[in-house]
């Protein structure tokens, strides 16, 4: 075994590698409940690659047979309901996943320096699994896939001068049709899934180089002990893998019991009308967006058209998404972790989970003229908090950040 | 950052997955009677699969669904073949039916839709409250129309069965302040073969059975599941326990 | 951290029972992804034994079916085709069927069926899959004057007998393979499904 390890060492760095990213790699100890979804978020992307794979190899991107190959796949393939109902409610879990780790970078100051690019990678990662669950959610061709895509290309259409032509070429059609279901296939099952991998190769690596952040906000770098080995960190490898087996297994429980008993989780994960075939001569009466989008399908709504153009509201939800990037510059407190941060970050931050989740139910509902106001009010809130944090960061009273990671 | 506040991120998302988006979504004005589901009473299962083919299947197809499935209902090969096999040659085939889809719509305005998850997508209540609420009404070109689905465009094929039910209409004040006319309640004007009860219940097993088709792996599914959940305890108290005697070393 | 007083014992055990746990998990994940490639329910239904009607078929005549996508020959022999059966076995690979993987074992007799005047075989030559040709013709020019009808293969020149036997010299290894049947009534044959084994 020994020299077997040899042999392959001399040829390939798989134990340096070992050693540089588990065994010797170094992260404070004072991880808490917050810093599970990283690695949740890999285990679901592996969930989604897999599960994908096998629901590939019996899916039909064609606009004839793609809902009844659904329901092929539910139906005549051996164990293919467990596989469907794994990716479906996989792509809802990828999306709290990922909400729940983004919101520990804004509580812990993650995104902040030295770790922008961090942040600009997991933005990317985040951009990327929009695109790629927006694909996906065309291909099982029922009502919800088929006018949830006509109203989201259409969204490029309100863009001056070139809108109509980009929408027509995007759809490769006047309408969502057969050519639109075969490009978005291939989007969905090799394109976003190159890029997504790429990008989480990336984001790791950078991840790596330096290091990671923790609930105190202090670089553990900066205390070494005689072997330069940081004093508040503790070997990735056995320590965070026994604790993230810990927090999988917690996961997995969640995770297959709603696959198991709720796999539509109330019509949120799995929508009723999307178990109708698409017809492009009828709308439903209500489209909603899958729960994951709705804030900022709420944005859009809310804004009113300007000039008889759509445009203002296309281009609020763009900026709403596109706003992340610069969160690291917009940031001005000289410290990271809210634990030491004053009172006016606090409720900033309160008002815009608020916001956020506010606007996603908003989005999930009719848009009366009362819920419309109230977006409105949201959307204010959720760009204010971006647009005045470098000021409000700047003059925030803060608590003196201690020298070394506080114990728990 | 206080334990309270952390908090409030997974609680409002609790808030918002237990809002009831269906209700949101259909915007139905009639109250729906609850069907009387239960997926483990086989005898239902299979008189409303009895009903279903006899019925259903002459319009409408139910196409994903094969008829092999119905062994799963308790019944042998060939007791489907004897006694549903109406439309189809072998039991392997699917429930579909001979009508083309371009006539159907030539004669009935509309093509009858595909029934294997009509269940899923209307829900069982709103079929069952369908097949029951049916009333003569004399402005529609088949004579009839529908308290959950106004000016449908299916006949009240089974009001042999049914009888005919009339509309008692009472007067309201609508949003815009003029009176006008609403369906108050149906009430039986001639009787028909089954009496009330009897077709409760018939139309009861068909919806049941209807139900059980929109996902015949769904008895599989709930038995996987349970036993999935109960490994994966048994592996937290491992895992917790593993968890706890390395992180001794942490101090 | 510090080394003191770890529990070894008890550590390896614990990692022992999470691995085996893991690996548990590992495999019953695997298994629904093995299961979801073997035959759908629709290729299974496809694939299932079909039905021939015997009355149909004249004496000496053949009929194709198709039998999870395979040809499928049913032929009506005549009784001069089965008295010739038995004179050319020396000239026969296997005369006996002793092949047991070549037919089910009701069928490993002289006639290889059944019932002797009908005969079921899978339509396609044990050399290279090609679909012999039907040679009913006793003593046919091109096939030689002690040709005792039978099959022909076009691709390579495999000869088989009115049991489809192989003759010897034919490039195909072994005698055509006979499908699992079993009659249903005097006249009904299901092909794909073995009788009783009487």
């Amino acid at each position: 075994m020994q020299r077997l390890l040899e042999w392959i060492d001399a040829r390939f760095p798989l134990s340096a590698t070992w050693k540089a990213h588990l065994s010797e790699y170094y992260a404070p100890k004072n991880f808490n409940f917050w810093y599970y979804f990283g690695s949740l978020a890999l285990l679901v992307l592996v969930i989604q690659i897999v599960t994908g794979i096998f629901l590939t190899m019996h899916y039909k991107p064609d606009a004839n047979h793609a809902f009844a190959s659904v329901e092929y796949i539910m139906r005549d393939v051996p164990y293919g309901w467990l596989i469907r109902y794994a990716h479906s409610t996989g792509a809802s879990a990828f999306f709290i996943v990922v909400y729940l780790h983004m919101f520990r970078a804004l509580l812990y100051g993650s995104h902040r320096k030295p770790r922008e690019l961090i942040w600009i990678f997991g933005v990317l990662i985040y951009l990327a699994l929009m695109a790629e669950a927006f694909f996906g959610y065309l291909l099982p061709w029922g009502q919800m896939s088929y006018w949830g895509a006509q109203v989201i290309v259409n969204l490029f259409a309100a863009i001056p001068i070139i809108g109509e032509d980009l929408s027509i070429w995007i759809r490769g059609d006047y309408v969502v049709s057969d050519a639109t279901l075969n490009r978005f296939f291939a989007f969905h099952v090799i394109a976003l899934p190159l890029v997504l991998l790429g990008l989480v190769a990336a984001h790791i690596v950078a991840l790596h180089e330096v290091g990671s952040n923790n609930p105190d906000g202090v670089e553990i770098k900066k205390k070494k002990d005689g072997q330069g080995r940081p004093l508040d960190g503790i070997p990735f490898h056995p320590y965070y893998t026994v604790k993230d087996i810990l927090g999988v297994v917690v996961f997995l429980i969640v995770f297959t019991a709603i696959l198991f008993f709720a796999p539509e989780m109330g019509g949120y994960f799995l929508e009723a009308n999307n178990f109708i075939p698409a017809d492009p001569l009828k709308t439903p009466e209500h489209i909603a967006p899958v729960w994951y989008f709705t804030p900022y399908y709420a944005i859009l709504r809310a804004v009113p058209p300007m000039f008889g153009s759509q445009f203002p509201g296309v281009l609020a939800m763009g900026v709403a998404v596109l706003i992340f990037f610069f969160l690291p510059w917009l940031d001005r407190s000289p410290v990271k972790s809210i634990r030491y941060r004053g009172p006016k970050y606090k409720i900033a931050l309160t008002l815009f989970v608020i916001a956020f989740i506010g606007l996603g139910i908003l989005g999930i509902l009719p848009a009366t003229s009362l819920y419309t106001w109230i977006a409105r009010v949201l959307t204010v809130i959720y760009f204010a908090f971006f647009l005045l944090m470098p000021w409000y960061t700047r003059y925030d009273s803060h608590k003196p950040e201690p020298e070394r990671v506080t114990a728990k | 950052m206080s334990p309270k506040q952390s908090l409030i991120a997974p609680l409002l998302l609790l808030v918002l997955l237990s809002l009831p988006l269906a209700a949101v979504a259909s915007g139905a004005a009639v109250k729906l009677d609850p069907a009387p589901i239960n997926l483990n009473d086989k005898e239902s299962l299979q008189r409303g699969a009895r009903v279903f083919v006899n019925y259903c299947l002459s319009c409408h197809s139910a196409s994903y669904m094969r008829y092999t499935r119905l062994t799963d209902l308790g019944l042998t090969e060939a007791q489907i073949k004897d006694n549903l096999l109406f439309a189809a040659e072998k039991t392997g085939e699917t429930m579909t039916i001979a009508m083309r889809p371009g006539d159907a719509k030539q004669w009935f305005g509309a093509t009858p839709p595909d029934l294997t998850v009509i269940t899923r997508s209307r829900g069982p209540d709103w079929v069952y409250t369908y097949l029951r609420t049916f009333y003569r009404d004399d402005s529609r070109p088949t004579g009839w129309n529908n308290l959950v689905f106004d000016k449908v465009g299916m006949p009240h094929v089974l009001h042999e069965l049914q009888g005919h039910q009339v509309p008692v209409m009472r007067e309201v004040t609508g949003e815009d302040g003029k009176p006008h006319l609403v369906v108050e309640r149906l009430q039986l004007a001639k009787a028909g073969r089954l009496t009330l009860i009897e077709y409760d219940a018939m139309i009861g097993d068909l919806v049941n059975y209807m139900t059980w088709m929109g996902e015949p792996a769904k008895a599989q599914r709930m038995r996987t599941g349970v036993a999935v959940v109960l490994f994966l305890s048994l592996f937290f108290v491992v895992a917790f326990y593993l968890k706890k005697e390395f992180w001794r070393d942490v101090h | 951290m510090s080394d003191m007083a770890v529990d070894n014992s008890k550590r390896r055990f614990l990692v022992a029972v999470s691995s085996t746990l893991g690996g548990v998990a590992a495999v019953g994940a695997a298994l629904p992804f093995v299961f979801s490639m073997s035959p759908s329910a629709r290729a299974l239904a496809a694939g299932a034994p079909i039905e021939v009607d015997l009355s149909k078929i004249e004496p000496g005549m053949k009929v194709d079916v198709e039998w999870r996508g395979k040809p499928v020959w049913v032929v009506h022999r005549t009784p001069e085709m089965l008295a010739l059966l038995p004179k050319h076995d020396d000239k026969l690979t296997d005369p006996k069927s002793e092949n047991a993987a070549q037919q089910p074992k009701y069928c490993q007799n002289p006639t290889r069926s059944i019932k002797p005047e009908y005969f079921v075989v899978i339509g396609i030559c044990t050399h290279l899959g090609c679909s012999p040709t039907y040679r009913a013709d006793i003593g046919a020019a091109d096939l030689g004057a002690d040709w005792p009808g039978g099959w022909f293969c076009p691709c390579h020149g495999s000869r088989f007998d009115m049991a489809a036997r192989v003759f010897k010299g034919s490039p195909a290894p072994t005698n055509l393979v006979v499908p699992p049947h079993k009659y249903l009534s005097e006249t009904k044959v299901l092909i794909g499904e073995d009788q009783a084994s009487a």
